[in-house]
């Protein structure tokens, strides 16, 4: 019973919540690539800097958490989002709406993302060196609250371990999908970001503003790496290397999802986040009860992890490249770059 | 453009290059000087590797830091003397059995990927398949593991086998082949997005690995000294050996500039421009496109192979932690597009100087930061943090991102554009 | 005056000519078919036309306003629609929401012309929730069509709208295109059966190297022993 706990902790908990970060990362990176036609790889430092944002907000009104009883980092969210999706749109006119007016080859805005992303990791660690940094340290208000549930059986004497951010988290996610859900499917602008996906030319032939449908991908996109920033920050804790690990996991939850789809972009995001909580999962715990009836002469090993946590970012890897050799379209039938 | 605009060109940047290198020689100084220079050749190796990939056939590696590190692991491997108290253990045979365990492994899963010859459902095979590999795969790690922690406890690490140095670099251009012949294979099919992704995940795969198999490169211990294919400083003085490195360096860049000319001009170098500058139409040739593809991505791999191998053995030491696949990968971006894609001595000229800009930078960047720092503190009563010069370094960073932006935007051509040929 | 006049119109790709001068006028509640051999410049005329193409010399007027090198978005606006030759519907949006796209730029109601298109082309409203990409060859020609007409076009640019269609289909769209135009929209449009179009055809315009090489009602064209020798198979 206890193992069992000790799975649901080590792994589904830790994998729908990093599943859903990588979840809103992939949704943008997807998006992007919907509309605008490349892999955006400065998508991992948006959310870094939306982060840093969401602190700066923090460290500059403490109390705010106080007046509704949430996390100080909860709070000031939306306008953290705001920032960065007016960042993001600052980016696109800056580096990437010259090289399209120029009709660069699609790689060469690729290329100038990463140029991009080189610059936002600069900027950070000259301001922000590289220490760590806890948001609920400077919360003037909340503590992280750790919810530690007891099951009502008797052999469970372990608890089931839940942090408050990761509640806020779920919550954010079930509701940002829906909202994503409503804008693509009932709303005119929406239905109009869909139609460019599909046949940007066509699009402008109907008289579609493409401007604007290229500014709310940015908007939805950067928003959302901002949230997803933050709420992983507050969970763990805010690096200014956050981006690092992030860029594969989410790259290859786009495609595993389908590029150029949201939904599977979500799917995506959590089939990366469990197999990697899968993969680093020690299953020699849940063999540990059935010590006494197996036999003596065999002889069960004390670790059976398919990868050491050093070596985590080579299941994203194996995925991707395990998708591309079987099915490039991904799970949602998604264009092929 | 007529040929003979572009030769005053080229005269008039390399003497240019000449000039500040004289500059730099007389203040720094003739060993710093020559260490620079030596690392600049390295990176020019480097750099035409990638500007074939990227100038003759439009690929875009990001994941160059991955490819020199296995050049460098390689050099480790065969160069690096025998390291006796691990061929006295019983590391070997544990390696060995691990090794059969391997083959096995592989050969199980290889027969039954082939089951399905003897009539067995497609889709029993997919999922056999995938068993035995995971079980094989768990078998394999598991042997691995008390035979890596015995290695580690007693040896520290394998050693390397004694070779001469230039054996190793041969095998580290060699495995950054065979790596780049497996992403190519997968990738080159599709959109240049995906072998972006891919490379990427490579390098910090490679870096994973190097870092953290102990046992294979002593991870974040470092492998030093690594000898050199000439008398080393220890011998004969920080001037003679350097210039001696230097000498070797300088030929390698030469012999394989005058085969990219060659290759360029000929019929090959014509159908990669071809396939480059018209995807379409040439995917008439089918096939054959991704495979002309994935020979350069090869060739332009163990070129960075070749250069990263020679730059580790240039430094002595080998530190896996020190490799930072996006910082060090779009350095020699900066390198090629600032040169001119697609135009090898382009390559060469921004490699020597993007890397002086970028050794004299270290110091820049310090002397301004001290600056700030003392002017804060007198006219404001600023604080400086106590990081303040690891921050000053990441300016840096911010420089190469800009830099690449900019050049893209406003001078894609570069700075020795490439000679358009009109073929056809 | 005429609701569409193009006169000497020069355009083309990368700098080269496709078009050397091409003329096209057509009158309110007139059809014009375009017709020529294949790479003649029919499709490079309706993109020059839409401001899909760089107009480098020559002028476009629509009821006698200049629109020469207009935005594709402002010609809509202006009331004029597009069909493309190719890839002319959303896949993957239903058949509604392609015609809801169609209606992009118009902020008023709607739904009334929606209900009119599927009065026009009854297939289509039975697949109205469907993804457009899942339809027919000729069912996907209605829902363009019907995409281009929620403006309410004044002119309405059609290329090739029958081109691979079964022959039932083909008669099916050259019916709705009579019945649009006796709407009061002026119809521009290339065909490859040029038989047919030029029966229907108030004014036909025959092109060749990107020139007019003749110009005449459409009946008169039909008549003429030399176009019907060299364009219309003998
Ligand atoms: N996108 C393009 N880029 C370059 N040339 C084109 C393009 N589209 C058409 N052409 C060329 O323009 C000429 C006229 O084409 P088009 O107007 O499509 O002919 P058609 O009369 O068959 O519709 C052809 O020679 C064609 O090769
Ligand atoms: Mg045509």
């Amino acid at each position: 019973m206890n193992e069992l706990i000790f799975f649901f902790n080590k792994v589904i908990v830790a994998g729908s919540v990093i599943g859903s970060i990588y979840a809103m990362g992939a949704i943008g990176v997807t998006l992007v690539f919907a509309i605008l036609r490349f892999a955006h790889f400065a998508h991992a430092d948006l959310m870094t800097l939306g982060a840093f944002f969401s602190y700066i907000l923090v460290v500059a009104f403490p109390e705010l958490g106080g007046f509704v009883g949430l996390p100080t980092g909860f709070v000031v969210l939306p306008v953290a989002m705001v920032l960065t999706a007016i960042f993001a749109i600052g980016l696109d006119k800056t580096f990437y709406k010259p090289l399209r007016d120029k009709n660069v080859k699609p790689v060469v805005i690729v290329i100038a993302s990463v140029g991009v992303t080189l610059m936002i990791q600069g900027v950070i660690r000259l301001f922000a060196g590289t220490t760590s940094r806890n948001f609920f340290s400077v919360d003037g208000v909340a503590g992280k609250d750790i919810f530690r549930i007891k099951l009502p059986f008797e052999a469970a004497s372990r608890k089931i371990f839940i942090t408050e951010p990761q509640i806020l988290l779920f919550i954010f996610l079930i509701l940002a999908v829906g909202l994503l859900h409503y804008f693509l499917t009932r709303t005119r602008l929406g239905k109009a970001m869909r139609a460019m996906s599909d046949n940007p030319d066509l699009a402008r032939v109907s008289g579609i503003n493409t401007n604007v449908v290229v500014w709310t991908t940015w908007i939805i996109a950067g928003g959302l790496a901002a949230a997803a920033g933050t709420l992983l920050s507050m969970d763990v804790i805010l690096k200014p290397d956050l981006s690092f690990n992030i860029l594969l996991p989410i790259f290859a939850a786009a495609i595993v999802g389908g590029v150029g789809q949201p939904y599977g972009a979500i799917a995506g995001g959590f089939v990366v986040g469990f197999a990697e909580t899968l993969s680093v999962f020690n299953w020699a715990i849940l063999l540990r009860p059935f010590r006494d009836s197996i036999p003596e002469w065999i002889e069960l090993p004390s670790k059976i992890a398919f990868v050491p946590t050093e070596y985590k970012i080579i299941v994203p890897f194996v995925l991707l490249i395990a998708i591309l050799v079987w099915k490039p379209t991904g799970i949602f039938k998604g264009k092929v770059l | 453009m007529t040929s003979l605009t572009s030769v005053k060109r080229e005269i008039v940047l390399f003497s240019g290059l000449g000039l500040f290198l004289a500059l730099i020689f007389f203040q720094m100084g003739t060993a710093f000087s020559l260490r620079m220079l030596i690392e600049a050749a390295c990176y020019a190796i480097i750099a035409l590797g990638l500007t074939i990939q990227w100038g003759y056939a439009g690929l875009f590696n990001t994941g160059i830091m991955g490819f020199i590190a296995v050049g460098g692991f390689f050099t480790v491997l065969i160069s690096f003397p025998v390291n006796d108290k691990f061929w006295n253990s019983d590391g070997p045979a544990e390696l060995g059995v691990v090794g059969l365990y391997l083959l096995a492994g592989i050969a199980i899963t290889w027969a039954v990927s082939k089951s399905h010859r003897f009539g067995f459902p497609k889709k029993l095979v997919t999922f056999l398949t995938v068993l035995t590999f995971a079980i094989s795969y768990l078998v394999v790690i598991s042997a691995l593991e008390p035979a890596a922690d015995k290695i580690e406890s007693g040896a520290g690490f394998i050693g390397g086998l004694g070779l001469p140095v230039f054996a190793g670099w041969i095998i580290g251009a060699l495995g950054a082949g065979v790596v780049a012949y497996y992403v190519g294979r997968i990738c080159l099919g599709l959109r240049s997005d995906y072998l972006a992704i891919a490379t990427l995940g490579i390098a910090e795969i490679i870096k994973a690995v190097f870092k953290n198999a102990d046992w294979l490169t002593q991870g974040t211990l470092t492998v030093s000294p690594l000898p050199w294919p000439v008398p080393t400083p220890n011998d004969i003085g920080f001037v003679a050996a350097r210039a001696g490195y230097l000498t070797v360096t300088a030929i390698i860049v030469v012999v394989i500039l005058f085969f990219l000319q060659r290759a360029y001009n000929a019929p090959w170098g014509r159908m990669m421009r071809a396939i480059r500058d018209n995807e379409v139409s040439s995917s008439a040739m089918g096939k054959d496109v991704n495979k002309r593809r994935l020979e350069i991505f090869i060739l332009g791999c163990m070129l960075m192979g070749l250069g990263g191998a020679a730059l580790v053995t240039s430094t002595r030491i080998f530190d896996p932690s020190g490799f930072l696949p996006l910082n060090h990968t779009f350095l020699i971006w900066v390198m090629v597009i600032l040169g001119g894609s697609g135009n090898n001595l382009g390559a060469i000229f921004g490699a020597i100087f993007v890397y002086i800009i970028w050794t004299i930078s270290e110091p820049m960047a310090i002397l301004i930061f001290e600056a700030v720092k003392v002017y804060g503190n007198d006219w404001f009563g600023w604080q400086a943090p106590s990081d303040l010069m690891a921050r000053a370094l990441q300016m840096r960073v911010f420089v190469i991102g800009l830099t690449i932006t900019l050049v893209l935007r406003y001078a894609p051509q570069g700075v020795l554009p490439e000679k358009v040929i009109h073929h056809g | 005056m005429a609701l569409l006049e193009a006169k000497g119109l020069y355009a083309g790709y990368g700098g080269m000519n496709i078009l050397n001068g091409v003329d096209a006028v057509i009158d309110a509640d007139e059809i014009g078919v375009i017709i020529g051999a294949n790479g003649a410049g029919k499709s490079t005329l309706l993109k020059a036309i839409f401001g899909l193409l760089h107009v480098s010399q020559g002028t476009v007027k629509l009821a006698g306003k200049d629109i020469t090198n207009m935005a594709p978005d402002k010609l809509v606006r202006a009331g004029m629609a597009f069909v493309p030759q190719e890839q002319n519907i959303f896949p993957s949006l239903s058949v509604e929401e392609n015609l809801e796209m169609g209606a992009f730029v118009r902020r008023d109601d709607f739904s009334h012309l929606i209900e009119q298109i599927y009065g026009y082309f009854p297939d289509l409203a039975e697949k109205r929730n469907q993804p457009a990409g899942e339809l027919s060859g000729g069912q996907r020609q209605m829902v363009a069509m019907g995409r281009a007409l929620m403006i309410e076009p004044s002119l309405l640019l059609l290329d090739e709208p029958t081109a691979g269609l079964s022959p039932r289909y083909m008669n099916e769209i050259f019916e709705r295109i009579i019945a649009i135009n006796k709407t009061g929209v002026g119809v521009l449009m290339v065909e490859q059966n040029a038989k047919q179009a030029l029966a229907i055809a108030h004014k036909g315009f025959v092109l060749a190297n990107g020139r007019n090489r003749f110009t005449n009602t459409g009946e008169a064209l039909l008549n003429d022993p030399e176009v019907a020798k060299s364009f219309l198979g003998g």
